[in-house]
């Protein structure tokens, strides 16, 4: 293994903030070069982030590719990072759709362009960071700094009412880490107590944790939930979400659609459930109610809005409520459908946000009613808006039919089975607002302020056919994807109540199985408190 | 080359047309996207012989090709793989659906020959070939509904082929949307099957499966009711969605606005018979429940009577054609919930035959008079001796006139229907009646299309003009098959062997008929002396005495206003479904989430944070109440601070 290798998460952590660094030095006024960096330091990561999967190894439920290092040594805080079945694909979106959103912002973002690169940066170490802790107080750390960049794309490079949408999202979102951070400090302490250690590892607090009384379960249980619904969004907690996405700027939209909020839910997987097994079974009747008043609700809200942009944030509650729900259905194949769906949903969601700021650069306006007929004048946009649009009502064939199928199947496995009654009538009204949305947009007489309009040009075409390419790839090939993810999810299933973090440093050499049994449990010793 | 790479060809052929096309149709141009499809098309069908051939070559008993692909989706506890199953049954289908979509294909080249989206037309096409033969070739229930949602997708995109027409994409998504909830249903059944059989050890939703082990779900009760009979009525609620049946027929008729060809290959003869295929393929879960299977018969039956009387009253051409196809499809239910999956089958053949000719000489006659308004036409018949001829055949087959395919598929259902384990006297009677019927409204259309004086002025009826050969060579070859098409299902009365039913044996269970073949025959005495009747009736009005249908805005009967208009179905399900959904939504947007949840949500927030807080630091551990404490504080303070004095961002 050589250094790139040893290191290869921290370096993709690393890069995007070193290159918003190197951006800051950069006089503001060069924006082709500011633009030429901020692309090539992103695509490099994404090149860099496609190590991982090369050399992930899949029939492992370890977190693979670790790497540990104190950090804050007498407090017992690691740099501990790695994937596993739960990340991998998050990591890889994340890489994914940063170049992606990096290149649509070259025309659309005339003004600030350096701190909007910064911030997107920034954003990405933020996101990518968050994503690979296996630390408690790491994870609290990314958490807290993605904010910040988010507040800022949106505040300064949003829409009109962009200042209310920022601190709105920032309200909410502080509201919900609040407590958060109250519960990582006990659960930090309680392990002291119980171990004479100071530790805030997963792989070290999970024994401790689910060996709490009741009480304390559930009150902790609650304080990550709610950090991690309102990142969600989930109903009702969800009404910061579309002012956030109307005024954010199209790049803000597609990363927050498209990875901001999968770390909610990727927190109930990674920390909230596992950490708190009993207390996630009391509530999950709960989150599954409203998950599934989430789905029908977006989506009936969905149909009315006369903003583009409104119509797929609700769509997104819509669709997020389906990944809750597989989440809390604590089955497997609910587990692996909502973590293939949290990727589906990244990517056609990505792509409507994408392809909507292609409309609205052309005619400055994002409602509805202004367009029509644009499949005569724009027929390879036409193309591109309608496989974005089959991949979010979940044709099969596509990436979103096999997160909701998977999902919907497990939710029928609970002995209530009204969740999944409910639930499975968002699968005709998802495909009621799109296809209203696509017959507004494409289909009708093309009046006269839509007759100048220029179709995608070949810088669109780069950024935009890639997310539809994976679309249908993971529609048609989900298994590959799905093979990622499954000892992961298995194993979390299996144990749940007792479930521990199995760490390793990789990649697993495939010759050597008996490194695999070996399954060494990564602990941190450090002494007691002085 | 073997049958299982030929079953992987004809799925693979119609794929790379329609693939091909898509990608390069833009730089090879119009003229040869239609070769392209046709190719295509012609190649899937040579394919589909031999693998038929080989399938034909195999013993009776192991009478099934299987072609594995990949695995589809493997998600620990669900799995699927995406592959191919050849048995008599999807072998009956992919011949019909190659076939007759072959000459559908080459007609379409006449037919859109002046078409500038023909490379588009071409793609689509081919697309749903693809789809339907994964929806009838599948080997598992999900494998099917791809295709089943793939062929929705399709239909919806030609539906809405000329896009600038807003009542035209509206119709398109009509379609699908009608259909969606249909799928809805179906998959509903597809989850209550998985969990039932995942119960007893058998986690599979392949046919092959779950058709071995049937019995061992038999006793599954949710509720109280059969998980059977409750999997089975979900599954046929699908079907009725696809195959516009009541009470989710509403699409079909809308679906006229795509153009012709389409309405005769996706409208008339494969697509909108996969609901029947579907019953026909899960027969062993349908024999299960009794109750379920009397639905299936009663909801066909009742379709085919309502769906005729609209026929006898509409006035577009395509649209008589349109309910022409519900009510027979309606046929079709009633011998699959009778049991009789092998006249199901045989009428779904013939159907696919004489319907797409009707569709085709429907299109012929647009081609050439350039409106679908029947009153507006006559004596078409001598500008157009082709498409008259060929639709005459296709008339007298629809009519159920010995001897064309018609009358023996449809007699044989009739027969079943009333002589069967499962069938009744009033099930018979009203597939009798329609018969009489059929043949009325298809004389009618007939007489007003091409007999008699013309009603065009005499300059549109100077331009009226016979279709080339691509477009009539298809019409003679499907006259040719409506003609001679019940040859492969003849009565027992007449001691003849039963093609049909022999073939399709190893993959059904037994129908035995109580009845003799005195009952046989008398009854097809009363049903040809029926649809004679009905023929000349038609005859008698609308060529002898040369009666015109008033116009939209004249007096009709009271009858006939509420048949043209449809029983006003359409305006129920607005009020019913449509308008009550929309103000809900309105009410949820603008009331409940922006006044109501955000002002709750924004509100009490704070509150819940805090509560939690507390409570977490209630918990009696010293170290984290100060810090928590400490950090609340200090973030509370911020927030008021935001709130109170906003932000202020330096910009950039």
């Amino acid at each position: 293994m050589n250094v790139l290798q040893e290191n290869l998460i921290t370096i993709l952590v690393a890069l995007p903030a070193i290159a918003a660094l190197f951006l800051a030095m950069l006089p503001g006024k060069e924006k082709g070069l500011l633009r030429a960096v901020a692309v090539a330091s992103s695509g490099l990561v994404f090149l860099l982030s496609l190590g991982l999967l090369s050399d992930f190894h899949s029939g492992l439920e370890m977190v693979q590719f670790v790497e540990s290092r104190p950090w804050i040594e007498s407090w017992g805080i690691t740099w501990l990072v790695g994937v596993d079945g739960f990340n991998l694909m998050l990591v890889l979106l994340t890489t994914f759709l940063t170049p992606i959103v990096v290149l649509s912002a070259v025309s659309a973002v005339q003004e600030g362009v350096k701190g909007y690169y910064i911030s997107m940066l920034l954003l990405e170490s933020g996101m990518l960071g968050a994503l690979v802790s296996l630390d408690l107080f790491l994870f609290y750390v990314f958490w807290e700094m993605m904010l910040i960049p988010m507040f800022f794309l949106i505040g300064i490079w949003g829409g009109s009412r962009r200042i209310y949408a920022a601190v709105k999202f920032m309200l909410f979102t502080l509201v919900g880490s609040l407590p958060m951070m109250v519960a990582v400090l006990y659960v930090y302490f309680a392990h002291y107590k119980a171990t004479g250690t100071y530790s805030s590892a997963l792989p070290d607090l999970f024994q401790t944790t689910q060996a709490l009384p009741d009480q304390a379960q559930l009150c902790l249980f609650g304080a990550f939930a709610l950090a991690f619904a309102i990142k969600v969004p989930l109903f009702p907690l969800h009404t910061w979400l579309p002012d956030a996405h109307v005024e954010a700027p199209t790049g803000g939209s597609v990363i927050l659609a498209g990875v901001l909020l999968k770390l909610g839910t990727y927190g109930f997987v990674r920390f909230a459930i596992p950490m708190f097994p009993m207390a996630a079974r009391s509530f999950a009747p709960i989150f599954l109610t409203l998950a599934a008043i989430g789905i029908v609700y977006g989506a009936l809200v969905s149909l009315v809005q006369q903003d583009i942009k409104k119509l797929v944030a609700y769509s997104s509650v819509s669709h997020l409520g389906f990944v809750v729900l597989g989440i809390f259905s604590l089955e497997v194949s609910g587990l692996m459908g909502a973590m293939f769906g949290m990727v589906s949903h990244g990517l056609s969601t990505g792509a409507l946000f994408l392809l909507v700021g292609v409309i609205y650069e052309r005619r400055h306006t994002r409602q509805i009613d202004e367009f029509g007929g644009l499949a005569a004048r724009m027929p390879f946009f036409a193309v591109l808006l309608m496989f974005a649009t089959l991949g979010s009502i979940g044709l099969p064939g596509m990436s979103g039919f096999v997160g909701e199928f998977l999902v919907l199947l497990s939710a029928f496995s609970l002995p209530n089975k009204i969740y999944a009654v409910i639930s499975v009538t968002g699968l005709v009204l998802g495909a009621v607002y799109m296809l209203w949305l696509v017959q507004k947009i494409l289909w009708g007489p093309l009046d006269s302020k839509n007759r100048n309009l220029a179709d995608l040009d070949i810088r669109e075409i780069v950024y935009l056919v890639p997310v539809i390419v994976m679309i249908v790839w993971l529609g048609v090939f989900p298994n590959f994807w799905l093979g990622t993810t499954r000892s992961s999810a298995e194993h979390w299933i299996r144990e749940l109540d007792f479930y521990s973090l199995r760490v390793t440093r990789a990649p697993v050499s495939v010759k050597a199985p008996a490194a695999v049994v070996a399954r060494q449990n990564l602990r941190i010793t450090l002494p007691p408190e002085s | 080359m073997t049958g299982e790479t030929l079953l992987a060809l004809v799925v693979g052929f119609p794929l790379l047309g329609a693939v091909f096309n898509g990608f390069f149709g833009r730089f090879h141009g119009r003229r040869l996207a239609g070769y392209l499809a046709c190719g295509a098309m012609a190649m899937a069908f040579l394919s589909a012989l031999g693998a038929v051939k080989d399938l034909a070559g195999l013993d009776p008993q192991v009478r099934t090709i299987h072609k594995h692909l990949y695995t589809w989706i493997d998600a620990s506890t669900f799995k699927v793989d995406m592959a191919l199953t050849l048995d008599p049954l999807s072998a009956v289908m992919i011949l019909v659906v190659t076939g007759v979509g072959f000459l559908i294909h080459v007609y379409s080249i006449g037919y859109m020959a002046h078409d500038d989206g023909r490379v588009r037309y071409f793609t689509y096409l081919n697309l749903f070939v693809f789809f339907m033969l994964m929806l009838v070739l599948g080997s598992s229930l999900p494998v099917m509904f791809l295709g089943w949602e793939g062929v929705g997708l399709c239909s919806y995109l030609l539906i809405g082929f000329w896009f600038d027409d807003i009542a035209k994409a509206v119709a398109g998504k009509k379609a699908f949307l009608v259909n969606r909830i249909g799928d809805m249903f179906f998959v509903l059944g597809m989850f209550l099957l998985f969990w039932t059989y995942h119960a007893v050890g058998s986690g599979s939703l392949a046919f092959a499966d779950m058709q071995a082990n049937a019995e061992l779900i038999q006793a599954a009760k949710i509720g109280g009711v059969a998980v059977t009979s409750l999997a089975a009525f979900c599954l046929f609620l699908g079907a009725t969605g696809k195959s516009a049946q009541i009470p989710l027929f509403v699409w079909l008729p809308d679906a006229m606005a795509g153009p012709t060809p389409v309405s005769a290959l996706i409208h008339a003869a494969t697509m909108v018979t996969a609901g029947v295929y579907m019953v026909a393929r899960m027969n062993f879960l349908f024999e299960m429940s009794p109750g379920v299977m009397s639905l299936v018969a009663w909801v066909g039956a009742l379709t085919a009577l309502f769906a005729a009387t609209i026929g006898m009253a509409a006035t577009d051409i395509k649209k008589v054609l349109a309910y022409s196809t519900i009510s027979q499809l309606g046929y079709m239910f009633v011998a699959v919930g009778v049991g009789s999956y092998v006249a199901g089958i045989f009428h779904l053949v013939t159907h696919a035959f004489f319907k797409g000719l009707l569709f085709l000489g429907a299109g012929s006659v647009i081609h050439g008079v350039t409106t679908q308004d029947i009153r507006q036409m006559g004596g078409v018949r001598h500008k157009m001796p082709w498409t008259f001829w060929t639709f005459l055949v296709g008339t007298w087959a629809i009519a159920g006139l010995p001897p064309f395919a018609g009358f023996f598929s449809k007699d044989e259902i009739l027969f079943h229907a009333y002589a069967g384990p499962h069938g009744s006297v009033p099930l018979w009677f009203i597939g009798y009646l329609t018969g009489a019927m059929t043949a009325f409204y298809m004389f009618r259309l007939f007489a007003l299309v091409f007999l008699g004086k013309t009603r065009m002025s005499k300059k549109e009826y100077g331009k009226v003009h016979e279709s080339p050969a691509t477009m009539t060579v298809p019409l003679a070859i499907l006259a040719g098959l409506s003609a001679i098409g019940g040859l492969m299902g003849l009565p027992h009365a007449f001691h003849m062997p039963h093609l049909l039913g022999d073939w399709l044996a190893p993959v059904f269970p037994e129908f035995h008929v109580a009845a003799g073949a005195g009952t046989e025959l008398g009854l097809m005495a009363a049903s040809v002396a029926a649809a004679i009747a009905g023929s000349l009736l038609a005859l008698y009005f609308y060529f002898k005495k040369g009666y015109v249908p008033v116009p939209d805005n004249g007096k009709a009967s009271l009858p006939a206003s509420v048949a043209r208009d449809k029983f006003y179905i359409d305006e129920v399900y607005d009020g019913l479904v449509v308008m009550p959904m929309k103000a809900i939504a309105r009410f949820l947007s603008a009331t409940v989430d922006a006044a109501g949840v955000d002002r709750v949500a924004s509100g009490w927030l704070p509150g819940l944070a805090g509560w939690i807080s507390k409570g977490v630091t209630a918990l009696q551990n010293g170290n984290t109440q100060r810090y928590a404490m400490a950090l609340f504080a200090g973030a509370v303070a911020l927030i008021v601070y935001v709130s109170l004095f906003g932000v202020r961002v330096p910009l950039a």
